[in-house]
C-alpha cells in the first residue's frame, strides 16, 4: 500500500466487498501511478472485475477508501465515477445494438437544442474530433450491431473519452480481438498515455501484460497478492503468483493416431439472423483419434456453424456427415443418435437447466434412452446411480450435490456435469465449444485432459475456442476460420501464434 | 441458525397464507371506507361459505370448474406457457359437451363417456391451436389466447341460437340428456326411499338434497394427483418441465421443443375441458346460455393457479377459497348490500401480494448476518511476502 | 359508395380511438422494458372514473383527465411491483385486470344504487367541428376531439422516442438497461415514468370509450380492447407510429362488423371477425424479433 499522494491517479486501500455471505474482495489494495498502464492480473473469479466495478461505482464496497489524485472520494454510482474522470470498458460491451455509434456514445450525455431535443449534428462532430485525435477508426452513423467487435470496443473507448475521462478501465479488452487488433489496441493505449491519461487493464493473459503494461497488481481469490513492475518479471513468475502454485503452461499429450473420417463437412452454407451467409463453403474433416481445433475471432461464423451442426438452424447448402450419414437439416436429436455429443459454449443457457437438480441435469439426454428408462416413467434409482458415478468419476463438488439445484454449483463443477453427461453417451464425435470459458486453472486442466483421453479412446474431437493458446496447445490440427470458411489448416507446431493470428485476420502465410 | 419466523417467511405456503390474510384486511378496509361494517361483513362472508353443510357443499360444487381451469393453467405454467385462454377452452368444452350430450342418445355410462370426451377433445384442440401458433409462428400465447377467448364467446352465442340446438322461447340451448348427468344419486334422492333416508339425516339432507352434488370434485382431486405424477415422475413430464425451465437447453440437448409446447397446451386445454364437461353434466341447468360477457371460469382459474403458485394440489385449496368467496360474496350482497365485486378486489389483491411475496426471502437474504471472510492461509501469506522480492 | 367509405372511415376512427390511446400506453411501457398486460384493467378504471366524474360534474374534459389519472394510479402500482419489487410482471398485470374492474364495479354499485351501469353523461366530449360545418356524407368525418388527441399522442410520443434525450433514454433502458445505467441514466426512474404514463394513456383510452364512443360506464364498456391494444403494439413492432396504425386497422375491423350488421351473416359470426383478423394478421406479418430486448426482465443494479 503506497502513501496517499497526487502522483497516483487511483488509489484503493483496504477494499472489502461481499455478496450475501460470499466475500468477493477482502482488504484489497491498488495504487496506479498517473500516466501509466497498470494491469490487474488474476484468474477468472479472482475479483478483478468486482474491484473495478467498485471503482466505477457499480458496486459499493463494504469498507475501504478510494483516492483519486491524492484526494479521498466516494463513488456512489457510475455518474459519480464519470464526473470524477473515470471511464470503463466492460468485458461484455455495454452497447445498445439497435442504436448508431453516435447514439451509443452520447447516451446519458447528450447535446441538446433547448434542453430536450437531440442535437445529433453537434454530437457527431464531437465524435469525429475524438476519432481523429486518437486514431479510433469507426463510422459514427453505423448501427452497432453491424460493426465488428474490434470497432465496438473503440465505440466503448470513445464513450469514455467523450465524457472527458482521465482514467480508463479496460476489462479483459483482448479476449475477442485478433493479434493485429490487439497490436492496434496497444497503440491506441500508448496514444492515450501520451496524452496524459491513465489506463487500468484487467486481464489474465500474461503476454499482453508484458507487451503493454508498466506495473501489475495480482489478485487471487479476492485477496491482494502483490504489485510488481512488469519489466524484469517472467511470465512463469506472474503465473505462479496468479494461481498460487507452479503451473504447467503446456498441455502434455502423445502424437495423434488419426484413423477413419468421422465428421465430414462439405461445402456448407449457413445464414445468420440477418439472413446473410455467415458460413460460406465450409469444408472440414475430423478423424477418429484426433483433436481438430477451430481457431478464429468471434463472429467469423463459428456460432452459426455450430448451430447448423447441431441442427438448431438450417443449412442452406452442403452436407454434414457423421460416419457417412448426412445429418444436416434434421433435428438436434438426429445428430446425437448418430454419435455426436456437444459441450455447448454457454452452459447456463444451452447446457443446463439451472433450476433442475444435478440428477436431472445428468440425465437430460439419457432419460429418453430406452435402455435407461424402458417405461413411461423416469427410473429414479438408475438416475441417482448414474449421477453418483459421474460425480465420482469427474470429482464434481460438493459430492453431495446430486439433489441440489445445478444453479448452486460453481462454473467448473457445472461444466463437469455437462462433460460427464456428454461423454457418457459414448460419442463417436465430441464437439467442445469454448469448454473452459470462465473456469479456473484446475478445472481447465481437467477439461483438456478429458478431451485428450477421449481422443486416445478413438473419439473424433472438434474443439472451437476463441482462446488461441487453448486451440494451439490442445489440437492436433488447427483449422483457421475466417469470414465463414476455413482459411487454412495447420498441423500442431507448424506455425506460431503470430502467424496464425495473421491468418485469423484474413491474411495468409507465404507458401501456404 | 435462522429463527423460526425467518424460516416461516421463506416458506411459500406461509407466505401465501399471509397474502390471503392481507387480502382480507385490505378488503375490510375498503368496506369500512365504503360505509359497511368490516368485521360483520367478513363474518357474513365466512358464514356464507361455511355456515351449513349445504353451504359448504355448494362451495365445493361452485369451486369444481375453477379447480379444473386452475389445474390447466398451473400445468401450462410448469411447462413455461402462460395459458390465459382457459376461458375460451372452457367455453368450447361446454359447447362440445352440449353438442354431443343433447344430440346423441345412449344409455348412461356411454352417454357420459361420449359427452366428457367431446368436451375434453374440443378444449384440447382449441388450446392446441394456441400451442401451434406459438411453436410454428412465434405468436405469443397470451395474445392468441385472448383472441380465441372472444371467438369462443361468440361461438357460444352462435351455437346456442342455431335452429338445431336453440330451445324455443328461452335464451339457451337444449340441455344434455339425463343419461349424461354426473350428479351423485340424482334419482335416488328424489325417490320415496331416498327422501325417507334424507329426512332422518339432516346432514345428508343438506349435502345431497339441496345441491347438485356431482362427481366433478372427486375427478378434480384425481386429476391433480395425476398431473403431479405426470410432471414429477414421467418421461413426458421431465421433457415438459425441461422445456418450461430452460427452452434453450432443452432444444440443445435434443428435446423437440415445438412438439412439447403443443402437447402441453393440449393437456392444459383438456383439463379445462374436463371442468366444462362436469359443469354441464353435473350442475343445473345443463345447457348453454346466450352470454353478454364471459363467465370468467378460465380467468378465475388463472388466479387459482397464481395463488396455488402452480402446485396442482394447491389448486384444490385455492379453488375452494375462490369458489367460497364467490359463493359467500352473494350472501354478502343479499344481506348487507355490499357489492359482490369486493370478491374480485380480494382475489386481485391476493394474487398481487403472492406475486410480491418473492420479495420477502430476497429481503431476508440481503439482511442476513454475514460469515467472517476467510483469511488467506498462513502459507499463502508467506508466499505473498516472498513474492514481493521478485 | 363514397358515402359508405366515409361512413366506414368515421366509424373506424371512432372505435380506434380507445385502442390507439391504450396502444400508446402499451408502447411506452414495453419500450422501457416493462410488460404491461394490465392495460385492460387500467382502461376499465379510466372508463369508470371518466364516466363518473364526467357525469357528476357535467364536464366531460375533467372526467377525461380523471380517467387518465385513475389509470396512472394503477400504473404506479404496477411500476412498484415490477420495477421496485421485480415481481412477475405478467402476474401483477393480471392482478391489475382483476382489481381494476373490481374497484370500478364496486364503486359503480355504491354510486348508482347497486347498479352496474352509470347514469349516461349529460355532455359527451364534443366533436371537432360544430354541428353544421360538415354537410352530408362528410359529416361522418366530424369525429370527436379524443380522436385527434389520440393522433396527437402518437405524434408526440414518436417525437419523444426518436428526437429527444428522453426517448434515447427510454429506448436504451428497454434494450440494454445495464448500458444505460453505467452511463448515468436512472433505469428505475425511466421505467417508473413510462409505466405510470402507460397507465395514464390507458386510462384516457378507457375514458374516451365512455365519454365519446358510448356515453356511460357498463361492465362491458371495456371488453378486450386492452388486449387488442397489446396485440396492436406487437403488430406495430413496438413503435408509436406502428401501434397507432395497427389500432386504426383493428378499429376498421370493428367498423366492418357495424357495417355488415343486418346482412345475412349472423351477428355472432361477424362479431368474431376482429379477433380472427387479429390472429390472421399476426400469423401473416409478425416476425419473432423487434421486441425490446430487456422487455419483461426486471433490472437489478450491477447485473449485466
Amino acid at each position: 500500500m503506497a502513501e496517499v499522494s497526487n502522483e497516483y491517479a487511483v488509489q484503493m486501500h483496504g477494499i472489502t466487498k461481499s455478496f450475501g455471505s460470499f466475500y468477493a474482495l477482502t482488504d484489497v489494495n491498488l495504487d496506479v501511478k498517473k500516466g501509466t498502464i497498470h494491469s490487474i492480473l488474476g484468474e477468472n473469479g479472482a475479483g478483478k472485475s468486482t474491484l473495478m466495478n467498485v471503482l466505477y461505482g457499480l458496486y459499493q464496497a463494504d469498507s475501504g477508501r478510494i483516492y483519486l489524485n491524492g484526494k479521498e472520494v466516494s463513488i456512489k454510482n457510475p455518474t459519480a465515477a464519470i464526473e470524477n474522470g473515470i471511464g470503463m470498458v466492460h468485458q461484455h460491451f455495454m452497447l445498445v445494438d439497435t442504436f448508431t455509434v453516435t447514439q451509443n456514445i452520447v447516451l446519458g450525455a447528450e447535446s441538446t437544442k433547448g434542453g430536450i431535443a437531440l442535437d445529433m449534428k453537434k454530437a457527431k462532430a464531437n465524435v469525429l474530433e475524438l476519432v481523429a485525435k486518437y486514431g479510433l477508426d469507426v463510422n459514427p452513423d453505423a448501427l452497432v450491431r453491424d460493426i465488428t467487435v474490434g470497432m465496438q470496443q473503440r465505440v466503448e473507448i470513445l464513450k469514455a473519452l467523450y465524457r472527458g475521462c482521465e482514467t480508463l478501465i479496460l476489462d479483459e479488452p483482448t479476449a475477442v480481438l485478433t493479434a493485429q487488433e490487439i497490436d492496434d489496441l496497444i497503440k491506441i493505449m500508448k496514444a492515450l498515455i501520451k496524452d496524459g491519461k491513465t489506463i487500468i487493464i484487467i486481464t489474465h493473459k500474461l503476454k499482453e501484460i508484458q507487451a503493454s503494461s508498466d506495473e501489475c497488481t495480482i489478485i487471487r481469490r479476492g485477496h491482494y497478492i502483490d504489485t510488481v513492475p512488469v519489466k524484469g518479471v517472467s511470465e512463469d513468475e506472474l503465473a505462479e503468483k496468479m494461481v498460487g502454485h507452479a503451473v504447467k503452461l503446456v498441455v502434455e499429450k502423445t502424437p495423434a493416431k488419426p484413423k477413419e473420417t468421422v465428421l465430414d463437412i462439405q461445402g456448407l452454407y449457413v445464414k445468420n439472423d440477418q439472413g446473410l451467409d455467415a458460413v460460406k463453403d465450409f469444408n472440414l474433416q475430423v478423424h477418429s483419434g484426433e483433436i481438430v481445433g477451430i481457431a478464429g475471432i468471434d463472429g467469423n461464423g463459428q456460432k452459426e456453424l455450430m448451430q447448423a451442426v447441431n441442427n438448431l438452424v438450417p443449412s442452406t447448402k452442403g452436407t454434414i456427415k457423421i460416419n457417412g450419414h448426412e445429418i444436416q437439416n434434421h433435428t438436434p436429436r438426429y445428430g446425437q443418435d448418430h454419435g455426436m455429443s456437444i459441450i455447448p459454449e454457454d452452459r447456463h443457457k444451452d447446457g443446463l437447466v439451472l433450476s433442475f437438480s444435478c440428477y436431472e441435469n445428468a440425465i437430460l439426454e439419457k432419460y429418453r434412452d430406452p435402455k435407461f428408462n424402458p417405461g413411461f416413467t423416469i427410473d429414479r434409482k438408475k438416475m441417482v446411480e448414474f449421477t453418483e458415478k459421474l460425480i465420482k468419476q469427474y470429482d464434481i463438488r460438493p459430492e453431495t450435490c446430486g439433489p441440489v439445484y445445478a444453479g448452486a454449483l460453481s462454473g467448473g463443477n457445472q461444466q463437469k456435469i455437462i462433460i460427464g453427461r456428454e461423454i457418457a453417451n459414448d460419442p463417436k464425435l465430441l464437439i467442445a465449444i469454448q469448454p473452459t470459458r470462465g473456469l479456473d486453472v484446475g478445472a481447465i486442466e481437467t477439461v483438456h485432459r478429458t478431451l485428450i483421453e477421449e481422443r486416445d479412446k478413438g473419439v473424433a474431437v472438434l474443439l472451437i475456442s476463441y482462446e488461441l493458446d487453448e486451440v494451439m496447445q490442445v489440437s492436433d490440427r488447427i483449422a483457421v476460420m475466417y469470414d465463414g470458411h476455413v482459411q487454412a489448416i495447420f498441423k500442431q507446431g507448424e506455425v506460431d501464434n503470430r502467424q496464425i493470428g495473421l491468418v485469423m485476420a484474413g491474411g495468409s502465410i507465404d507458401g501456404k | 441458525m435462522e429463527s423460526k419466523v425467518r424460516k416461516a417467511l421463506r416458506n411459500p405456503f406461509a407466505l401465501t397464507i399471509i397474502a390471503i390474510i392481507l387480502g382480507f384486511i385490505i378488503a375490510m378496509f375498503i368496506l369500512a371506507v365504503a360505509g359497511f361494517p368490516p368485521f360483520k361483513s367478513v363474518g357474513i362472508l365466512i358464514k356464507g361459505m361455511l355456515g351449513t353443510p349445504k353451504d359448504f357443499t355448494a362451495v365445493i360444487i361452485k369451486s369444481t370448474p375453477i379447480i379444473f381451469t386452475g389445474l390447466g393453467v398451473a400445468f401450462a405454467m410448469k411447462t413455461g406457457l402462460f395459458n390465459i385462454g382457459g376461458e375460451g377452452q372452457y367455453m368450447v368444452g361446454c359447447i362440445a359437451a352440449v353438442a354431443i350430450g343433447s344430440w346423441l342418445d345412449f344409455p348412461a355410462p356411454l352417454q357420459i363417456i361420449f359427452t366428457v370426451l367431446a368436451a375434453v377433445l374440443a378444449s384440447a384442440l382449441y388450446a392446441g391451436l394456441v400451442g401451434l401458433l406459438k411453436a410454428k409462428k412465434g405468436i405469443h400465447e397470451v395474445i392468441s389466447s385472448i383472441m380465441l377467448n372472444w371467438i369462443a364467446l361468440y361461438l357460444n352465442n352462435w351455437f346456442t341460437n342455431t335452429n338445431f340446438y336453440h330451445k324455443p322461447n328461452t335464451m339457451g340451448s337444449y340441455p344434455v340428456r339425463e343419461s349424461a348427468y354426473t350428479m351423485i344419486l340424482p334419482q335416488w334422492k328424489r325417490s320415496e326411499a331416498g327422501l325417507a333416508v334424507l329426512r332422518n339425516n339432516k346432514f345428508l339432507l343438506q349435502v345431497l338434497g339441496r345441491n347438485d352434488v356431482n362427481v366433478g370434485f372427486i375427478v378434480a382431486i384425481a386429476a391433480s394427483v395425476l398431473v403431479t405424477w405426470i410432471l414429477t415422475r414421467t418421461r413426458k413430464g421431465f421433457e415438459l418441465r425441461a422445456v418450461g425451465s430452460n427452452i434453450h437447453a432443452a432444444r440443445y440437448t435434443g428435446i423437440d421443443v415445438e412438439k412439447n409446447m403443443i402437447q402441453s397446451m393440449m393437456i392444459s386445454g383438456a383439463l379445462c375441458g374436463l371442468g366444462a364437461a362436469f359443469y354441464i353434466t353435473g350442475q343445473q341447468p345443463h345447457l348453454l346460455n346466450t352470454l353478454s360477457s364471459s363467465e370468467n371460469i378460465g380467468f378465475n382459474g388463472l388466479s387459482v393457479a397464481f395463488i396455488a403458485q402452480n402446485s396442482p394440489i394447491g389448486c384444490i385449496f385455492a379453488g375452494l377459497l375462490f369458489g367460497g368467496l364467490l359463493y359467500g360474496g352473494a350472501t354478502l350482497q343479499s344481506q348487507l348490500g355490499a357489492p359482490t365485486e369486493i370478491i374480485n378486489i380480494i382475489i386481485g389483491v391476493i394474487v398481487f401480494l403472492v406475486a410480491l411475496s418473492i420479495l420477502i426471502p430476497r429481503f431476508l437474504d440481503t439482511h442476513t448476518k454475514k460469515e467472517k471472510p476467510q483469511e488467506v492461509t498462513a502459507k499463502e501469506k508467506e508466499k505473498k511476502k516472498g513474492a514481493g522480492n521478485v | 359508395m363514397f358515402n359508405t367509405i366515409l361512413l366506414a372511415l368515421g366509424i373506424t376512427l371512432m372505435y380506434s380511438t380507445p385502442l390507439a390511446l391504450a396502444a400508446q400506453g402499451s408502447v411506452m411501457s414495453e419500450a422501457s422494458g416493462v410488460v404491461n398486460v394490465g392495460i385492460e384493467g387500467m382502461m376499465t378504471v379510466g372508463a369508470f372514473f371518466g364516466a363518473l366524474i364526467g357525469e357528476r360534474t357535467g364536464n366531460p374534459w375533467f372526467g377525461f383527465l380523471c380517467g387518465g389519472l385513475a389509470g396512472a394510479v394503477f400504473g404506479l402500482i404496477h411500476a412498484f411491483a415490477s420495477v421496485t419489487c421485480r415481481a412477475d410482471q405478467t402476474v401483477t398485470g393480471i392482478a391489475m385486470n382483476l382489481v381494476g374492474p373490481g374497484v370500478s364495479l364496486f364503486l359503480c354499485r355504491l354510486f348508482y344504487n347497486g347498479g352496474v351501469q352509470s347514469e349516461p353523461v349529460k355532455n359527451k366530449i364534443p366533436n371537432i367541428f360544430s354541428k353544421n360545418v360538415l354537410k352530408g356524407a362528410a359529416s361522418n368525418l366530424n369525429v370527436s376531439w379524443t380522436t385527434l388527441i389520440a393522433l396527437l399522442a402518437a405524434i408526440v410520443i414518436w417525437y419523444i422516442f426518436y428526437h429527444t434525450t428522453w426517448g434515447l433514454h427510454i429506448r436504451a433502458v428497454g434494450e440494454h438497461p445495464a448500458a444505460a445505467d453505467t452511463l448515468g441514466v436512472n433505469v428505475y426512474k425511466v421505467r417508473y415514468i413510462c409505466v405510470i404514463m402507460s397507465g395514464f394513456l390507458a386510462g384516457l383510452g378507457g375514458a374516451s370509450m365512455t365519454l365519446s364512443v358510448v356515453s356511460q360506464f357498463s361492465p362491458t364498456a371495456i371488453s378486450g380492447q386492452g388486449f387488442i391494444a397489446i396485440a396492436a403494439v406487437i403488430f406495430g413492432k413496438w413503435t408509436p407510429q406502428g401501434g397507432y396504425l395497427a389500432a386504426l386497422l383493428f378499429g376498421f375491423f370493428t367498423a366492418l362488423v357495424v357495417l355488415l350488421g343486418g346482412t345475412a351473416i349472423p351477428i355472432e359470426i361477424l362479431s368474431m371477425l376482429p379477433y380472427i383478423f387479429t390472429i390472421v394478421i399476426l400469423v401473416l406479418f409478425v416476425g419473432k424479433a423487434a421486441a425490446p430486448k430487456a422487455n419483461g426482465k426486471p433490472y437489478i443494479k450491477g447485473t449485466r
